[in-house]
């Protein structure tokens, strides 16, 4: 999921919410919404959950090209 | 004599000038104000520096026009370091710069203030330029030194904060020559990876001329570039580089542009888990309040006896039947009542019912009048018995027995005044017991008594 999308999801999970709250659906059009928002709250939650922590630095092959290899973060004597 | 004239060329003239000149001042401080600066192709530039009685001509050779830091223009007070060298081509001589200082700020100082100006009247630091910080970054981009302190810090705040980022190191030199245009190839190198969220560029705290590079314009016009927004992080709350009003946002330190990612992050994580909550709270409000209205409904009769809806309707039918058989009974006794009413009156108006109820009346009549009859007879027997014995005492025979009598004219009537009757007129006197036949003698009237 791109960050577009998420926004968009967020977005749609924050329309559906307001309109929960507001009471004014009829209850099965709520119980669709409702279905339809804890799919979204899942999906938004693992979008942001699921990054895992990663340390990386560029780094240039011979053709010059980017490339990425791990890094470690230099040891903190001085503190 | 014009043999013991020492007579020289203009070049020997020239020549021993350039001499005297170049020995006597090989390097010389001066100080005066820049007037008709100019940059030829080659990169050298030429102006002319005076003061109020004076002028000289300088010029500021490209490799240390490179050197300078701020940008030598007209007006421009300057204190110049450099050598006096004669021109005997063009019988000029003038002042080869090897440093330029502005009087009153430092170069460096004046070189900020200058960029600062150029970029600033660009629309560079208009915040309608700014973007915002991404709600939602996953992955971190950092431009700053790999063995730095800044790093070390980032990383420290995320990692305690917030682990879940990917970051990607641009790894530079953040001082000394060349730092500037590292700094900028980073932030170049992390756009053309591509998926950088966010940008930090950075370091720690130092001199000003340790953080110079964030000053320059090549960090500066790769920071305007990036795709990717931009947090300047650089040395410490107090230092501002021109790297710092070019970015998106500028944090005072780097441990504070992570905090600032990572809070982004931590707020987007709260802001989901707490539609979620609201999520689930609403639809159970909702569905506590469709409970209690199901409840209500059910507590009505509809409900609780569904078929009293039919049944009121049978009972609606079978009153509005009833009313209907009501009203045409009513119709039908109003229409034989009159059928009645005229049978009877055609019935009494015939003349044997007429006859029949004569003779009914007839016997009616006399029974009542025999009833009547027999009340008036038996009442007057009654009373004949009472009036008798009254009748007894006051009977004028009684009072003959008293010694009264009585007499009567011819025709029966009772002579109650002489002047009743006349001389001559027979009478006749009744007696207690018996009668007397009498003839008037004389008639007297009551006066005339005799």
């Amino acid at each position: 999921m791109s960050e577009l999308k998420f926004e968009e999801c967020l977005a749609r999970l924050e329309q559906i919410v307001a309109a929960l709250e507001s009471g004014n659906l009829p209850l099965e059009e709520s119980l669709k919404v409702f279905e339809e928002g804890v799919a979204l709250a899942r999906h938004c939650g693992r979008y942001l959950e699921d990054a895992e922590r990663r340390i990386e630095m560029l780094a240039k092959d011979d053709a010059g090209a980017l490339t990425t290899r791990p890094f470690a973060a230099p040891a903190d004597e001085e503190l | 004599m014009p043999g013991e004239r020492a007579v020289l060329t203009v070049s020997g003239l020239t020549e021993r000038l350039k001499a005297l000149v170049e020995d006597k001042f090989p390097i010389v401080w001066v100080e005066g104000e820049i007037s008709n600066f100019k940059i030829y192709s080659s990169g050298h530039g030429y102006f002319t520096l005076k003061d109020a009685n004076a002028q000289i001509r300088a010029v500021l050779f490209r490799n240390r026009a490179r050197r300078i830091r701020f940008e030598p223009g007209d007006g421009l007070h300057v204190l110049a370091m450099g050598s006096v060298e004669v021109y005997p081509q063009r019988g000029e001589y003038q002042l080869v710069v090897e440093l330029l200082e502005p009087r009153g700020l430092g170069a460096l100082q004046l070189a900020f203030e200058q960029l600062k100006a150029r970029l600033s009247a660009e629309g560079l630091f208009d915040p309608a330029r700014k973007r915002a910080l991404p709600r939602y970054p996953r992955t971190i981009g950092i431009v700053t030194s790999p063995s730095g302190a800044a790093i070390r810090d980032m990383l420290r705040v995320i990692g305690r904060r917030f682990g879940e980022l990917h970051i990607v190191l641009a790894p530079c030199r953040v001082q000394g020559d060349g730092a500037a245009d590292e700094v900028a190839q980073g932030i170049r190198d992390l756009n053309a990876l591509g998926d950088v969220d966010v940008i930090l560029v950075g370091r720690g705290g130092g001199s000003l001329e340790d953080l110079w590079a964030f000053n320059e314009e090549a960090v500066a016009r790769a920071i305007v570039a990036s795709k990717a927004p931009v947090i300047s992080a650089v040395g410490h709350e107090v230092d501002v580089t021109i790297a710092d009003f070019v970015a998106d946002l500028r944090a005072p330190t780097p441990s504070a542009a992570a905090e600032l990612v990572v809070r982004e992050k931590q707020a987007i994580v709260e802001a989901v888990a707490d539609l979620d909550h609201r999520l689930h709270r609403a639809i159970g409000h909702r569905l506590e309040h469709e409970r209690r209205r199901m409840a209500a409904l059910a507590d009505r009769r509809v409900l609780t006896d569904p078929a009293r809806p039919l049944r009121d309707l049978h009972r609606r039918v079978d009153h509005a039947r009833a009313r209907l058989a009501r009203a045409i009974e009513a119709l039908v006794r109003r229409a034989a009542h009159r059928v009645e009413l005229a049978t009877a009156g055609l019935r009494s108006a015939s003349p044997r019912a007429r006859l029949g109820h004569d003779r009914h009346r007839h016997e009616r009549l006399e029974a009542r009048l025999r009833l009547e009859l027999a009340r008036v007879v038996g009442g007057g027997r009654h009373r004949l018995h009472v009036v008798a014995g009254r009748l007894d005492s006051l009977s004028p025979l009684a009072v003959l027995g008293r010694g009264y009598s009585l007499t009567r004219a011819a025709d029966g009537t009772i002579v109650r005044s002489a002047r009743q009757v006349r001389e001559g007129d027979d009478v006749k006197v009744l007696l207690q017991q018996g009668e007397l036949d009498c003839r008037v003698n004389a008639t007297r009237e009551p006066n005339e008594r005799a």
